[in-house]
């Protein structure tokens, strides 16, 4: 086990030096954009990979802390702290009501109503006046960080905005690694289990659902400032689902997971936009395909292997379950 | 309070209430049996309504055939699906047979908007069923009243059908325990393969009657199978009957909304789903399982 430690601890080191000098090798855009939808991948699969929840809704809550950050920072003047802090709140709040409902039913009924509230937020941005409808809410100012740094500055965004992913990405291992994150488990292994060995089991739920929507909020509230725009994208149905597909091609269940699988998206997408419509039928593909025959994902996969070379022995996991153990 | 604006809404309201019946009933009765939430349903019903625009387009064949042969061809698409795809998904947890069917989604969406756009195709309303009748307050297109007459038919025949027949009786069997009905010798997996290919013929059909009333558009059954699995949560998977009374009750609640407060009715029918959660979370028609 020391030695699955220190290979963590390496992989803690890795993280942190490819996220210093990745700025410098591809576009800083592009890199921000993928660590927002790295952290909310990683939030989502804290639901799915963990508690083995499948929300079909986490685009609302990346879409109301993009918008609430965007009125935040725009019309009310907040200092950009504070304003990604107001998104994450609204973000928060919204998960705390969807999830006490969402939890009364469990497995698919769950997916689906978690769909239907994030099309109801959906709707409400599409209805109020200040979200800008079909235009999104354009001209986010990007502000200062700690008022000293002006953060127009690509780098000064980017540096930003990875220490905010360092400290949720922190704070999700933390969560997963904690008895929480093992009564967490538990559910997701055998719900009643957990429940006859005297966890309040909804209560863990609703606790993971919240901490889920807070962070994926915190993603959405990056994102607008960094793109300086919040669009209805980013609260419409393909939203939620194209955040399923990054943790399932990365691997659910696996920390690092969701981030490579955000990284493969949003690459996959940046180079196609060329194409047009056939985004979202490769899209469709390699959903198709991943759910066929690729359910460990590519960090699941490679763990596999290296479970293997490190035991000796050639025992293989199943894959049946929805995620293999983390 | 004003009669005529009233009653039209809700009779529009009964219209989207006839669909999300049709809809949701093929939706219940392939999750009853093969346990899949199949998401591609609002993607098959768009489906429906292209084969027979295009059936009339390409090929000049009008409404009554096309109101056949379209869930016949979405049928057979729904068979090769089922039989080369979904089936190597049983066993598993239920949630990949939604990823699956929503990865067909975006591929199916794509393509036809690939090839068509976005802009809607209108399709002709059939020269026998055109015109209109006043009853009372409202003026009624007939067109209107076939379809929700139309759509209370099947439903009742589906119900029929699975309720009261030997066939149903073995589709009810094989919700409740396929392996013992397979050990009856039941031949189980065609089985699955019908049913699957009967729920989606249904979606083309209910695509088939939506042509003439709405557009035909690549992205219009999307946003519907949303609200349908709303409904489907607030009735409850668990009676046949109950998915068509919430279908066609919803519709009217969407109707009433829209004549009171016309900005909650694309949001209303999410609102009860809400409620229904906090006072009856089964669903009205369900049962815990």
């Amino acid at each position: 086990m020391s030695r699955l430690r220190s290979l963590e601890a390496l992989g803690w080191g890795v993280l942190v030096a490819v996220g210093i000098v990745a700025p410098f090798v591809v576009y800083p855009v592009f890199a921000m954009n993928v660590l927002c939808l790295a952290l909310f991948a990683s939030a989502f699969n804290l639901l799915l990979g963990y508690t083995g929840l499948l929300s079909f809704g986490h685009a609302a809550f990346l879409g109301a802390g993009a918008y609430v950050t965007g009125l935040a920072a725009k019309t009310w003047g907040l200092p950009t702290e504070l304003a990604v802090l107001s998104g994450t709140a609204v973000a928060t709040a919204l998960g705390a009501i969807f999830g006490s409902l969402a939890i009364r039913r469990s497995g698919i009924y769950f997916a689906m109503i978690t769909l239907g509230f994030a099309q109801l937020v959906y709707f409400l941005v599409v209805q109020m006046s200040w979200t800008g409808g079909e235009d999104g809410l354009q001209g986010i100012p990007r502000g200062k960080a700690l008022g000293l740094f002006p953060l127009d500055q690509q780098l000064t965004m980017y540096y930003f905005v990875f220490t905010a992913f360092l400290g949720a990405f922190f704070v999700i291992h933390r969560a997963i690694h904690s008895p929480f994150g093992h009564v967490l488990r538990a559910v997701r292994e055998n719900e009643p289990r957990a429940l006859s060995l005297g966890y309040d089991v909804d209560r863990y739920k609703l606790v993971a659902f919240v901490l889920s929507a807070a962070l994926a909020g915190l993603a959405g509230s990056l994102k607008a400032v960094v793109l300086q725009f919040a669009s209805l994208s980013d609260v419409h149905w393909h939203r939620s689902g194209e955040v399923v597909l990054m943790t399932l091609l990365g691997g659910m269940g696996t920390v690092v997971g969701p981030s490579v699988g955000a990284l493969i998206v949003v690459a996959l997408e940046n180079y196609l936009t060329d194409v047009g419509s056939w985004v979202t039928v490769i899209t469709g593909a390699v959903f198709v395909v991943c759910v066929l025959s690729f359910r460990r994902g590519i960090v699941g996969e490679v763990r596999a292997l290296v479970a293997r070379s490190f035991t000796g022995a050639g025992r293989k996991r199943s894959s049946s379950s929805p995620s293999s153990s983390g | 309070m004003n009669l005529q604006a009233l009653s039209g809404q809700l009779l529009v309201g009964l219209i989207n209430g006839s669909f999300y019946a049709l809809l949701s009933l093929g939706l219940a009765i392939i999750f009853g049996l093969l346990n899949v939430v199949n998401f591609a349903h609002g993607a098959l019903y768009m489906m429906g309504a292209f084969a027979a625009w295009m059936m009339a387009t390409y090929l000049g064949i009008g409404y009554w055939w096309a109101l056949l042969l379209a869930p016949a061809v979405v049928g057979v698409i729904g068979v090769v699906i089922e039989r080369l795809l979904l089936r190597r998904l049983y066993g598993l947890d239920n949630l990949y047979g939604l990823l699956l069917t929503f990865g067909l989604t975006l591929i199916a969406e794509g393509l036809f908007h690939h090839a068509y756009g976005n802009s809607g195709n209108s399709y002709p309303v059939p020269e026998f069923l055109q015109g209109g009748v006043r009853l009372g307050f409202v003026y009624m297109p007939i067109y209107r009243g076939w379809v929700v007459g139309v759509s209370i038919f099947v439903c009742t025949l589906s119900w029929y059908v699975i309720e009261q027949t030997k066939l149903g009786a073995y589709l009810r069997a094989g919700t409740e325990n396929p392996k013992l009905l397979q050990a009856f010798g039941v031949n189980v997996p065609l089985m699955f393969t019908i049913t699957y290919g009967f729920g989606v013929a249904l979606a083309a059909f209910a695509g088939v009657m939506a042509a003439p009333v709405y557009q035909v558009t690549p992205l219009m059954g999307s946003s519907l199978v949303i609200v349908v699995f709303a409904v489907v949560v607030i009735g409850g998977m668990g009676s046949i009957a109950g998915s068509i009374v919430t279908g066609l009750g919803l519709g009217l609640v969407e109707g009433l909304t829209k004549y009171l407060y016309p900005q909650a009715s694309s949001v209303v029918v999410f609102v009860v789903m809400a409620i229904v959660l906090l006072i009856r979370p089964a669903g009205l028609f369900g049962r815990e399982r």
